[in-house]
């Protein structure tokens, strides 16, 4: 090959021959192209797509509606129950970004979406036009698979599946509990968000315990019959906590154990199995969990009840010109995180951009990197990188995996912190 | 051979393991910015993480494929630098070295 690989893509760029291939040091996009983006949801996933897209392309006029001024994120909230953190530390404002980035964000609730006119109609009575139409709900709890449990008995007996105003109650309840009492977690069927995050939170409940009410015991009863790090979570728990003796602090009960809860009484704080009832000093009941309600009135979802999108650009296989990212969507073998709500954010707004021109999609990349913490200064991870194989989403084969046996669990743990302060400064900085 | 031909040898060649061999190669700009996430917007890291703006892409692409091959431990950049190309690598080390 006479001609070094840099010069041909440049040459190769300038000609407008290429597509799907690397074009190093290029921008995504050059020349305006004065569209109207409106991203619904700012959370992990819109926020970090609005600012990409503006980012990559800031002739891009881009809209947010959110119906909340104060956005705490989910990850991490197990560190403000376990009292390690204070809610102000997950919770995060939009005026300085809207303004630094030149976002629009308007505080109100998308309640429809009539994909044919490319309309979004709000709660307060506002039509907002758009060219291309992000949609990034997250997830809604599926109240109606435990008899009993609903938004309302959600006060009494908190998922605190979203943070804010359930991740205070829940602290709350912890702090208010005798020594000597039980904490029952009901963890919910896959899929679901965040699937490390209940074993976090037993983990750092259990730190908490152990400090201040060494008594208390933890019970959790588990739609499933394995779960995520589950060998690191273990290994772990056996250390801190008694994990495994008569003297264990944490009980796991699997599915296949009788763990699945079918009903609860809130009043009593009672979990009813196939075969037990439990009575709970604190019950943190986490649900079956769907795509959004938005993306259920849009017609945004299958028959899973999640949404089927096309990876390459996260286009709905639904309705044209509507991008669904984060839990809602389809992504496997991308897991429901942060990480890759915000990994997915950006693969869809170097899409939107390009799109917007008539471009092809530059090659996608993504990453998923998730930190637990088993106790505040043992940390645990598990990451992967993927790529497109066939138009969708694959993990790279021989990247990822869980932190190696004798990894550095100290070191670990300070990076989780610094992977927090990361991506938020990513998404809402 | 200098280390950049050799690069664009292996690629040509379709020999850069890292990824499918089938997917093409990502560009610096797709790369970093997933790597932003854990490094901060722009390469410029608010905690322990290091930054990654404007430094070297000598340094960086060495750091990468050291860790790629395991000539350098680290907590979790081993099975990061795994998921990557040769090519990517480099991508995404001319990348951030061009930052302003």
């Amino acid at each position: 090959m006479s001609i070094k690989r840099r010069q041909f893509i440049k040459a190769a760029g300038a000609a407008g021959a290429v597509t799907g291939l690397s074009l190093s040091g290029l921008r995504f996009a050059s020349a305006g192209s004065g569209k109207h983006v409106v991203v619904v949801g700012g959370g992990a996933g819109g926020a970090t797509c609005a600012k990409y897209i503006r980012h990559f392309d800031s002739s891009v006029k881009v809209t947010v509606i959110e119906p909340k001024t104060e956005f705490a994120t989910c990850f991490m909230s197990n560190w403000v129950i376990g009292g390690l953190k204070e809610q102000d530390w997950i919770t995060h404002t939009y005026g300085d970004w809207s303004a630094k980035h030149g976002i629009d964000v308007i505080h109100d609730l998308v309640v429809d979406i009539d994909a044919d006119k490319q309309t979004v109609t709000t709660r307060g009575g506002k039509t907002v036009s758009y060219d291309r139409l992000v949609v990034s709900p997250g997830v809604d709890m599926k109240y109606d698979t435990i008899d009993g449990y609903s938004e309302a008995a959600s006060h009494l007996v908190p998922h605190a599946w979203h943070a804010g105003p359930q991740t205070t109650v829940l602290r709350k309840q912890l702090e208010d509990m005798p020594d000597g009492g039980l904490f029952v977690m009901a963890s919910p069927p896959n899929p679901f968000r965040c699937p490390p995050g209940p074993y976090e939170r037993v983990s750092l409940v259990a730190n908490y315990l152990k400090r201040n009410k060494p008594k208390s015991k933890i019970l959790i009863l588990d739609a499933k019959d394995k779960f995520s790090k589950q060998g690191l979570f273990t290994a772990g728990w056996e250390k801190y906590y008694g994990y495994g003796t008569d003297d264990s602090m944490i009980e796991w009960r699997s599915r296949a154990n009788d763990g699945t809860v079918k009903a609860v009484d809130a009043e009593t704080r009672t979990a009813m199995t196939t075969f037990d009832e439990i009575k709970a000093d604190v019950l943190n009941v986490i649900p079956a969990q769907t795509a959004g309600h938005i993306a259920h009135k849009a017609g945004l979802t299958d028959d899973s009840g999640w949404c089927p999108v096309d990876h390459m650009t996260w286009e709905s296989k639904m309705h044209k010109n509507v991008h669904v990212i984060g839990d809602a969507a389809i992504a496997s073998p991308l897991p429901k995180s942060g990480y890759a709500a915000n990994s997915e954010g950006k693969v869809c707004a170097a899409a939107v951009v390009a799109m917007l021109k008539g471009n092809d999609a530059p090659t996608p990349s993504w990453v998923n990197t998730c930190y637990s913490l088993v106790t505040p200064s043992h940390g645990i991870s598990v990451a992967m990188v993927y790529d497109s194989k066939d138009g969708s989403v694959s993990k790279v084969k021989g990247s990822g995996g869980l932190t190696p046996k004798g990894g550095d669990y100290t070191l670990e743990a300070v990076y989780a912190e610094s992977w927090y302060l990361n991506i938020v400064d990513d998404m809402f900085g | 051979m200098t280390r950049t031909s050799l690069l664009s040898a292996l690629f040509v060649a379709g020999l850069a393991v890292g990824h499918s061999a089938t997917a093409a190669d990502a560009s610096g700009q797709m790369i970093a910015a997933q790597c932003n996430g854990c490094h901060g917007f722009e390469g410029k890291s608010v905690g322990d993480a290091p930054s990654l703006h404007g430094r070297s892409a000598a340094l960086m692409a060495k750091a990468m494929m050291d860790f790629k091959s395991e000539a350098r431990q680290a907590t979790i950049m081993n099975r990061i630098a795994k998921g990557y190309s040769d090519a990517e690598i480099q991508n995404v080390a001319e990348y951030y070295a061009n930052l302003k």
